[in-house]
């Protein structure tokens, strides 16, 4: 690198500066034509963050004219894609520049991967969208600006390649870019998240306007796509968002310590402030701010650090504290826009479990709003959404939980879904509308005086509402409904006779509904193997050899507490 | 950024406990990583961390301090021994896990061991095969390990652009890349069926650059062997004016004739001993070997014969269960 060889290079300076840069994630999509890995490979090349013998592995390779690297073979990385000569999956490179460090996730563009051009942009800061120049505004440069779009990634940098064989020719650079304007706004008009656009004319092949500067277009006087990307705002701008932490574990490595760990997804927090506990809405303030580095005043997203709150709160994983002020909805009905990623449809009928943040509770797809067709940007009914659809529904919580608009916060506002039987991730989710639950005078009141909420029965029997599905000895079955009635857990034990002639009725699931919304655990029994027990609930299920019956009380304690039904760790202390 | 350094603008010193308003790459990646650690402990039974003495591992055993910092780390750590590891490397490692006060637990294909496997008897894929990958798939499935954690990094080779940081493994420990599931955000999917694992990756988004400057800054202790001295060599000629630098732990490496010269060098990267080339160096220092790094012209790995025995071979050893 030049760098070493100029007489002046000093490591002490090298290193100061290397402390100041920061890092900006971008997305980029393109199909198989459209010079995409052409143009990350030059990117790559020209900032000499290629490795000697990585060259030379591609030397006399390739697809290109003799004596000319086919940049191309730098970043096509799977046996299968080499076969096929296609990307299919994201590829994640790494450059640095003298400003800063990139990261980009590199997505193929086909209808097909419609998913992983959505997973690109789930952390990407900017997208390079590129545009053949020698053909136009394509589908799927549309279909990578709406995704970005949805995903709120906030700047769209959209690289018109292959200026080369269009002879540099500025009107048709400048049809393409008002062509590609109109669209933009169509999406902005659709997702109701503007993107910031820059147009740059260039070509990867010959290198014109990806880091450097070209003679062959004096009528572009902007700057390069490198320029543009070193000079774009840092990802940061969350700092000044409100403090939202998600709660990731509880510390407490003995009795004098209790700190909650987590990442800051957004906002300040100083020691000191005032903060809220969401679900439960228990206020408390921030003692310390603990780092193995030792304890800070303050800490800005998205740093992971403990807080330590000045008074006992019942607090655990999947809860979300946050500042006082602009607070998060909590809510059990969600709407929300859904990239559908897997083989199997959206089923109305099928229960998923979502994760948020740091919890994870089973949800219905109750309603699909519509589909969105990407070539048209136009909403159309639709029963279900097939795999790389793109759409709207409306989702229903057996759980509430804390939630901001993505619009609002891309983390809080996040959501995937998980099919509990195959355990595959089948959708992203955007959180569009949250239908919340807020404290008014008037419930408070109630609270004197009203009806007992499910709340109040959380609060005093440390769990909420569910099924827990027991097969095995009467023995192992025995000693965890003792065990759950130790820590004064209100349960409900069904036996099988008793299951039989309530199932023969049709009202078995009517009677466990009740029962879970009246707070209490049911327990649903049936006689198994001797030794063995098999436990169920929430979509999680374990299959014990227990010979030993702490050991099964103990498994089954944690698996209520993943199901999400024991509120916190401490009931499952044994 | 770095400022002109002139008396007017020194006004106050900068406060060691609060952060800077904006962070730079390594506070980030150290969230990152920090998150997923966390993540990790809290949604799997029995996680192990792979502890493999390199640099990576170092600065993954720091995160792991910090993760969970002011407690002690809730996992073990796990040793895949060749029985051709440095012998410095070893000494080092019980170090380690005494002063981070991690349990650690060391497997070895002993049926392997005592039959003789070498990458000279065998070739390195099979030796590789036996001692590594066969290794790590019994230790796992003996202690029952439904997620470990791997310092492996994106930058490194050309499949591993592609892993996931949950990267899913089936009950026979394999990766399949064209089954990987979607990763959006920071949602991590650690849903599995019993006998499936996790492999997982809080290191995938650093490079080599960034390890070196972390460890550089956080003073993390790393292994003798990544500094410049003098040290005996075989010192072989491999064609094209190029040469091989082996270590002289095990006997068998050398050719007849072969006698060991002392060679001021280095390891780029910790492997066994019979696969690990040394490079000559001077950089005997953290900013000397960073120095180094700037003007590299091969990439880590060039160095590991492994990578090189036929093209997409680290892809081919990673869908039979490698690392």
């Amino acid at each position: 690198m030049a760098t070493l060889t100029a007489p002046a290079f000093s490591i002490e300076e090298f290193l100061l500066a290397e402390r100041g840069k920061d890092l900006l994630r971008f997305s980029t999509a393109g199909s198989v034509d459209d010079g995409k890995s052409t143009l990350i490979g030059r990117l790559l090349y020209d900032t000499q963050s290629v490795y000697e013998d990585q060259v030379k592995s591609i030397e006399g390779k390739g697809t290109t004219a003799p004596g000319q690297i086919d940049f191309a073979l730098l970043t096509d990385g799977l046996r299968a894609e080499r076969e096929q000569g296609i990307t299919i999956d994201v590829a994640y490179r790494y450059f640095s520049t003298a400003r800063r460090k990139f990261i980009i996730a590199d997505t193929p563009g086909h209808e097909q991967y419609t998913r992983n051009m959505a997973t690109g942009a789930s952390t990407a800061d900017a997208a390079v969208v590129l545009i053949d120049a020698s053909k136009g505004v394509q589908i799927q440069s549309r279909r990578h600006a709406y995704i970005a779009s949805l995903l709120r990634v906030r700047h769209a940098l959209v690289a018109v390649n292959k200026m080369d064989l269009i002879g540099y020719d500025e009107p048709t650079f400048r049809a393409i870019e008002s062509d590609f304007k109109a669209v933009l706004e169509q999406i902005a008009t659709d997702t109701g998240t503007p993107v910031e656009v820059h147009f740059v004319p260039v070509s990867a092949l010959k290198g014109d306007n990806v880091v450097h500067a070209t003679d062959a277009m004096p009528w572009y006087a902007g700057p390069s796509l490198l320029e543009l990307l070193e000079a774009l705002p840092s990802a940061q701008e969350t700092s000044s968002a409100p403090f939202r932490f998600p709660v990731q574990r509880v510390l407490r490595p003995d009795h004098t310590f209790r700190g909650f760990a987590g990442q800051i997804a957004s906002g300040t927090v100083h020691r000191g402030d005032e903060i809220a506990v969401f679900p439960s809405r228990r206020s408390a303030k921030i003692e310390r701010i603990v780092t193995f580095g030792g304890d800070l005043e303050e800490a800005i997203a998205p740093l992971s650090v403990t807080l330590v709150l000045d008074r006992e709160l019942d607090i655990s994983r999947g809860d979300l504290i946050a500042g006082i002020g602009a607070t998060p909805v909590v809510a059990s009905s969600v709407k929300a826009s859904l990239v559908w990623m897997d083989q199997r449809p959206l089923d109305l009928n099928r229960r998923y479990l979502l994760k948020h943040t740091s919890h994870t509770v089973p949800a219905f797809i109750s309603l699909v709003d519509h589909r969105v067709d990407l070539s048209a940007f136009k909403h159309e009914p639709a029963l279900t959404l097939r795999m790389n659809d793109i759409g709207a529904v409306s989702l229903h919580l057996l759980r509430p939980i804390a939630v901001d608009l993505y619009r609002d916060n891309r983390s809080t506002g996040a959501l995937i879904l998980i099919d509990p039987e195959t355990n595959a991730t089948v959708a992203a989710g955007m959180v569009t509308a949250a239908e919340g639950q807020s404290v008014t005078e008037e419930e408070d009141e109630a609270a004197a005086w009203g009806r007992v909420t499910a709340g109040e029965r959380e609060a005093r029997w440390r769990h909420r509402g569910g099924v827990l599905e027991l097969s095995g000895s009467s023995q192992l079955i025995d000693a965890v409904e003792r065990s759950l009635f130790a820590i004064g857990a209100a349960t409900c034990r069904i036996d099988a006779g008793q299951r039989a002639s309530l199932e023969q009725l049709g009202l078995l699931d009517a009677v466990t509904d009740l029962q879970t919304q009246s707070g209490l655990l049911t327990i649903l029994a049936r006689a198994g193997e001797e030794g063995a027990l098999t436990a169920s609930a929430g979509g999680f299920e374990i299959t014990l050899d227990a010979e030993n019956r702490m050991h099964a009380v103990a498994a089954v304690h944690q698996l209520l507490e993943r199901a999400g039904i024991f509120i916190s760790s401490e009931g499952a202390d044994l | 950024m770095p400022v002109a350094e002139s008396e007017s603008v020194k006004t106050s010193p900068p406060t060691p406990t609060g952060p800077s308003p904006r962070l730079n790459h390594l506070r980030l990646l150290e969230a990152e990583s920090i998150h997923i650690l966390r993540e990790v402990a809290s949604e799997f039974e029995r996680p192990v961390m792979l502890y493999s003495i390199g640099k990576d591992s170092s600065v993954m055993l720091r995160l792991a301090q910090k993760a969970f910092y002011p407690g002690p780390i809730p996992f073990p750590l796990l040793h895949i021994d060749t029985g051709f590891k440095f012998a410095e490397m070893l000494t080092f490692r019980d170090e380690m896990a005494r002063r981070v006060g991690a349990e650690l637990l060391v497997w070895r294909n002993e049926p392997a061991i005592a039959a003789g496997t070498n990458p000279i008897v065998l070739d390195t894929k099979r030796c590789c095969g036996l001692l590594k990958t066969q290794a790590l798939l019994d230790a796992l499935r003996h202690y029952k390990f439904d997620a470990a954690f791997g310092g492996a990094r994106r930058d490194e080779e050309k499949s591993r652009a592609k892993e996931r940081i949950y990267s899913f493994r089936d009950t026979a420990g394999q990766w399949d890349p064209k089954n990987q599931r979607p990763e959006l955000w920071n949602l991590y999917n650690a849903r599995i069926h019993p006998g499936e694992s996790i492999r997982v990756f809080p290191l995938s988004n650093w490079t080599e650059m960034d390890v070196w400057q972390y460890i550089h800054e956080e003073k993390i202790p790393v292994v003798d062997l990544y500094f410049a001295k003098e040290r005996p060599m075989y010192v072989r000629p491999i064609g094209a004016g190029q040469e091989a630098l082996l270590p002289i732990e095990q006997d068998f490496v050398a050719r007849p004739g072969e006698k060991p010269q002392m060679v001021k060098s280095r390891l780029r990267s910790l492997g066994c001993s019979p696969c690990t080339g040394a490079i000559r160096s001077d950089a005997d220092t953290l900013p000397a070997i960073i120095a180094e790094l700037i003007g590299f012209y091969s990439s880590e790995r060039a160095n590991r014969v492994i990578d090189h025995d036929q093209e997409g071979s680290m892809e081919i050893k990673k869908r039979e269960g490698y690392f």
